[in-house]
């Protein structure tokens, strides 16, 4: 089989697509404005005071973090549970106030001091995140409860409890420190700095343990896993923390990048992005096998169609629409019986040399 | 066509991309008859069923069905049902959330006249229904509550019911004991007076002489031939399916290989039992021996050596591993004092079907190792290529998905994923189920191997002669309940009457 | 099996899915009568409250009916809210802007919530994709819509339409339980028509569920999609129909809602679809499909509602209490059907 052949198979082939194709629109609409072809790709640094890096390319990376972020989580949850984590928004939300009230102390609901050191605030929102991840994961692996039943309890409760927890208020904590998180380190964006080290590092456990495998394995047959020596619960549980981790970087990420905890905002519908993420990279919501490069590659793209779609002037509360129609496209090709109808028109053309299927007759 | 003749098919041919499944087959089916189908896995049984049934296309040949006057090409199961063939699996396909009486009438309800379901009448008509092929069930209860050879029953009953004149039964017995299948033959041969042709597909020979009166055997997608059941005597039959003549299949045990209850202890357990499945039971299980379970479909078989592997925790007792005691409360923990199980759902429980062979083979190894210790890709490339040259597993390539793999290759590739641990005690709960005749005797052979090599297994089957071939000494269970063992001559008469009870002694 | 011939009739047996079942019909009662007891002094006792528990909630009973049928099918349908938004845009802009009369602009949202059941249904049924993406997709496209209409919020009134708000505002009057307010006058307690018409759409579902073909093979489908092909069952057209049917259900709600609201914004019916399902859950519906029915749905909408006109009635609780307390009250009960379910595993 030729590269290129193989490539078109590969999970990866679809979210390269898309990402291509989503390039090529906004260079076909740049060239038509009469900008430079390549302004897509133009990265140049700002001119004010501290110069920093901007252009297209580094605002869908830099806006596309925290779904980023978030797909690694919910890559490893739809693969070893068959099903979705739709409280990872709310969580978010959570992890950000529950921050952001620990920093404000008792200035909140404004403030530009820190109340205790930022490493204290930041920890506390990773914490409030292991915490909802491991209570959805209890009730998923040890109760054995449908995964979107199960987070369909934090994902209407979290938001409200972190309204609680800010006492009905936005908390502002307008501090330089804080907005460094969302802000830039240098000419760089600090959250793709983050993204990039929490993409690096699931990438580095993938390779070096077993736990990819492990976590496959439990997705596709739980009970055989557990025979051959896996503790199914706990991967499950597992991926359920990480999840819930990843939620907590997310919510504190957002929040810097505003500045504040504004419970109905942050977060919101994040886990439709994380969850599409997923599904445009080519992963089944089945569970099972997953590609955690392709769910990354689907969360920037997802971003990449939202920057473009404000690049061509669509408002934001139409971009909806688009979406969906994005969405369905890119599952529509992916449909299994879609699939099938053009591999029986390709097997009737290559009839002597598709000898490998007729192996797993 | 013949007066009494039901089903033809002439001059099969289909073809995968690739390979000839099925060559110029011919077939042929009257009324009143069980017909078995045999051959060896990949012979082409299930693809000619298929044909049958709608599920593939052929290319050439020809169907005809009695009371249908041109060709037939079914293009679905549907279209098969509707000219009155009807296949039951052996994976029941009814819905278990409905009531005996919904899943007989499903698609053809009772109507009232206002187009609504009558299930007043649904229910008379399903009672009536089950009362005359006497299966003992409440129609208004759901399907879940009964008995897997229940269910199959039932599937059977809808069959009937909807004026089949081919009843295809595809490996029906694999999940059944032997009092079930008693009840199944009954009701095969109630059918088969009725004028029913049936089209027994299974892997026990005992059976197909048991019911059978014609046998058609497939060998690489030809046809072998159709003979009378009396013709074809069994070794003449397996001489069929393998195209070859068979090693005397006693032969198989070396000289010698017989209980040592000096050898050093392997297992010992003392007052094992899991609540509900097995109750309190002592076995020592010495190194370098095979120790057969044998005892009727639930009566504690399996669960005896969960039990011990830690599959289902047990719950009292104790139990010393090479003579240290030991706590096993996962299944890992049993792996981690060398044990190693092949659990008898092969698909519920032995296959990670998504995964590469490869991958399959090594993962009660990295199991073992812990998350931590990946073994490299170079390692995990050998161990897999190893198994595969050592037990022979046919697949495409050591990164083809397990589940492409046909059921016997499958079972061997587990097999292997048990091999690559190196364990001092295998557990074997039906490693042959299912699986074509050559490939059985590869894998007793390779029990006696292990055996030799000073390894003890546990050898769980069905087949008691093949249990005979291979064991050196047996355990009975009976209810739940293990009611002794059986060393020194074993013989057919006397593990029978250890399992029907009476003096085992 | 000889059994006498009365013996025939269907028995109910009560096994963990009733009992969840009885017991969200007992909460219900035992939640509102504990609220009758606290809050008695401020109104609680009244019928009208419970008339209001109905009015405020007749639009989700219509959609749980709806969500109960997909979910039976083992699928899901998170677009209902958007949809009842849509709905309730192209109601009040059709009939403002386009001049539509109220048959018209009913018709009209019928058959958007049609088009949508079909084309959802189609992929869902035919292609094979995940209901969950799908259904995100339909949720992201018809709140989308609602935007593209109008980002206003927009109302209806007598000058825009005189006979839809004459329906909507029509009051059905009981002639009893009567309060009796401070110039002594007996106020009865009433409904309006959009209550007729979920308890009509709760009774035709459940009829539907139980006694067609279409109903029983929604429950096939769930129990095992390959079984009910095996027995012949078009499970590719039963599960689009399921959501074309979830489609019509929830845009009847939608009318319902905005015969309730009598307007229309772009956030119009936020977070429905999620009420939707913890009722279903609440009420003994599985998500993997096969079990539950209406009536739990029903009962857990009640919940619900109740959560909320307690809290409400209170006054001193913050506003994000409801949704604390029905998740807490959601997590207890999915807690208790897997300890069912463990049970029932145990017993085989």
């Amino acid at each position: 089989m030729s590269a290129l052949k193989k490539f078109t198979r590969s999970q990866l082939f679809m979210p390269v697509v898309c990402v291509v194709l989503v390039l090529l629109i906004n260079v076909v609409y740049d060239v038509a404005q009469g900008r430079p072809f390549y302004e897509f790709f133009r990265i140049y640094l700002s001119d004010a005071a501290q110069p920093v890096l901007q252009g297209r390319l580094i605002s869908i990376l830099n806006r596309g973090s925290e779904v980023a972020i978030l797909a690694i989580g919910m890559t490893l949850v739809v693969s070893a549970s068959a099903g979705t984590d739709i409280s990872v928004g709310s969580v978010m939300s959570l992890c950000a106030c529950v921050c952001c009230t620990i920093l404000a102390g008792d200035m909140a609901p404004q403030t530009t001091e820190l109340a205790v050191p930022l490493i204290v605030g930041i920890l506390g929102g990773l914490v409030v995140g292991c915490l909802c991840g491991a209570f959805n994961g209890f009730l998923v692996a040890n109760l054995n409860i449908q995964p979107m039943v199960a987070t369909l309890i934090l994902y209407s409760a979290a938001r409200a409890i972190g309204l609680l927890v800010n006492h009905d208020f936005i908390i502002y904590v307008r501090n330089d420190t804080f907005a460094l998180l969302g802000g830039y380190i240098g000419p760089i964006p600090t959250p793709i700095i983050i993204a990039a080290a929490c993409i690096a590092i699931a990438l580095l456990v993938l390779k070096k343990t077993a736990l990819g495998m492990y976590i496959q394995s439990v997705g596709i047959n739980r009970k055989a896993s557990r025979i051959a020596g896996l503790n199914s619960a706990l991967i499950i549980f597992v991926c359920y923390l990480i999840c819930g981790l990843c939620s907590g970087i997310s919510g504190v990420v957002a929040s810097s990048r505003i500045t504040s905890a504004d419970p109905a905002a942050i977060g919101l519908t994040f886990e439709m992005d994380a969850i599409l993420a997923v599904a445009i990279g080519g992963n089944s919501l089945g569970g099972g096998k997953f590609n955690l490069a392709g769910s990354i590659i689907g969360a920037y793209t997802i971003q990449a169609i939202t920057t473009t779609m404000y690049n061509l002037g669509i408002s934001s509360a139409v971009a909806p629409v688009f979406k969906a129609v994005i969405i369905i496209i890119i599952v529509v090709v992916q449909a299994p019986p879609v699939k099938a109808y053009f591999a029986r028109r390709r097997a009737a053309k290559a009839l002597p040399t598709a000898k490998k299927e007729a192996a797993s007759v | 066509m013949e007066n009494n003749v039901v089903l033809t098919m002439r001059g099969i041919t289909m073809t995968f991309p690739g390979v000839k499944a099925l060559d110029n087959v011919d077939f042929t089916l009257r009324k009143g008859e069980i017909h078995a189908l045999m051959g060896e896995n990949g012979a082409g049984k299930s693809t000619l069923i298929k044909c049958l049934t709608g599920i593939n296309d052929f290319e050439a040949g020809e169907i005809r069905v009695d009371g249908v006057d041109h060709p037939v090409k079914n293009r679905s199961t549907m279209d098969a049902q509707k000219i009155g063939i009807s296949t039951v699996y052996q994976e029941v396909n009814l819905c278990p959330n409905l009531t005996v009486a919904e899943n007989l009438f499903i698609g053809r309800e009772p109507m009232t006249a206002l187009r609504t379901i009558d299930r007043r009448k649904m229910v008379k008509q399903a009672d009536e229904l089950v009362k005359r092929l006497d299966i003992k069930v409440d129609v208004t209860q759901n399907l879940e509550n009964y008995s897997l050879a229940i269910q199959q029953m039932i599937a059977i009953a809808r069959a009937v019911d909807m004026d089949c004149k081919v009843l295809i039964l595809d490996e029906p017995t694999s999940s059944l004991d032997d009092s079930e299948v008693e009840k199944l033959f009954k009701l095969m041969n109630q059918l088969k007076d009725n004028g029913v042709g049936i089209i027994f597909v299974t892997h026990f020979l005992e059976q197909v002489y048991a019911v059978c009166d014609r046998i058609t055997v497939l060998r690489n997608g030809t046809l072998v031939g159709e003979y009378p059941i009396a013709d074809l005597p069994r070794v003449k039959l397996v001489a069929a399916m393998m195209g070859k003549d068979f090693d005397d299949l006693a032969a198989i045990k070396p000289e010698g290989f017989t209980y040592d209850a000096d050898a050093p202890l392997e297992i010992s357990a003392r007052g094992l039992s899991h609540k509900g499945t097995i109750k309190p039971f002592d076995l020592d299980i010495h190194k370098g021996e095979v120790i057969g379970l044998t005892g009727l479909l639930g009566s504690g078989r399996s669960e005896l050596a969960r039990s011990i592997y830690g599959a289902d925790k047990a719950q009292t007792g104790t139990l010393k591993v090479g003579g240290k005691d030991a706590k096993i409360k996962e299944p890992i923990d049993a792996m981690h004092l060398g044990m190693g199980m092949l659990p008898d759902d092969r698909k519920a429980e032995g296959i990670i079907g998504d995964l590469s062979v490869r991958e399959n083979i090594i993962l009660a190894l990295q199991a073992k190792r812990g998350m931590f210790k990946q073994l490299s890709r170079a390692k995990q490339e050998e161990l897999a290529d190893k198994y595969i040259e050592m037990l022979q597993i046919k697949t495409a390539s050591r990164e083809t998905p397990i589940k492409q793999l046909s059921g016997g290759n499958q079972q061997k590739a587990i097999i292997g994923r048990w091999l690559a641990t190196d364990p001092d005690f295998l557990i074997l709960d039906e490693p042959t189920r299912g699986i074509d005749v050559g490939t059985k005797t590869e894998i007793q052979k390779l029990i006696i191997k292990l055996a030799g090599e000073g390894k003890s297994v546990m050898f769980i089957s069905s087949e008691i002669e093949e249990m005979l071939r291979t064991c050196n000494r047996m355990a009975v269970l009976r209810d739940g309940q293990k009611v002794g063992e059986l060393d020194g001559e074993l013989t057919q008469e006397r593990v029978m009457a250890a399992i029907a009870g009476g003096d085992s002694k | 099996m000889k059994k006498p011939a009365n013996a025939l009739k269907e028995r109910r047996q009560i096994n963990s899915n009733t009992l969840l079942l009885l017991i969200t019909i007992a909460l219900f009662f035992v939640m509102y009568i504990a609220g009758m007891i606290a809050y008695s002094s401020k109104g609680f006792t009244t019928v009208q409250t419970l008339c209001n528990l109905f009015l405020n909630n007749a639009a989700l009973i219509c959609v749980a009916c709806g969500m109960t049928v997909v979910m039976l099918t083992g699928g899901i349908d998170i677009s209902v809210g958007s949809l009842v938004a849509l709905d309730c845009m192209v109601l009040c802009y059709g009939m403002a802007n386009w001049n539509l009369s109220a048959p018209a602009a009913v018709l009209l949202v019928i058959v958007i919530g049609v088009v949508m059941g079909v084309v959802q249904g189609f992929l869902i049924g035919y292609l094979e994709i995940q209901p969950f993406i799908v259904s995100m997709a339909g949720m992201f496209f018809a709140r989308g819509m609602v935007s593209v209409i109008s980002t206003n919020q927009l109302s209806i009134t007598a000058d825009i339409n005189q006979a839809f708000y004459n329906f909507a505002n029509l009051r059905i009057t009981f002639p009893f339980g009567a309060t009796v307010n401070r110039q002594g006058v007996a106020i009865y307690p009433y409904i309006r028509l959009g209550v007729v018409i979920a308890i009509l759409v709760l009774i035709v579902t459940f009829l539907i569920l139980r006694y067609t073909k279409f109903g029983r093979g929604l429950y096939a489908v769930g129990g095992s999609e390959q079984s009910a092909a095996m027995m012949g069952l078009n499970v590719k057209r039963t599960k689009m129909m399921a959501y074309v049917t979830c489609s019509i259900l929830t845009t009847i709600g939608g009318i319902c809602f905005c015969m309730n609201g009598l307007m229309a914004s772009t956030t119009t019916a936020d977070g429905f679809e999620m009420d939707a399902i913890s009722s279903a859950v609440i009420g003994g519906t599985l998500l993997t499909g096969g079990v539950g029915n209406v009536i739990g749905s029903f009962f857990g909408v009640l919940i619900n509602g109740t959560i909320n006109a307690l809290v409400q009635t209170d006054g001193r609780l913050a506003s994000s209490w409801p949704n604390i307390l029905t998740a807490a009250l959601l997590c207890v009960f999915i807690v208790l059907q897997s300890i069912f379910a463990k049970i029932k595993e145990k017993s085989k």
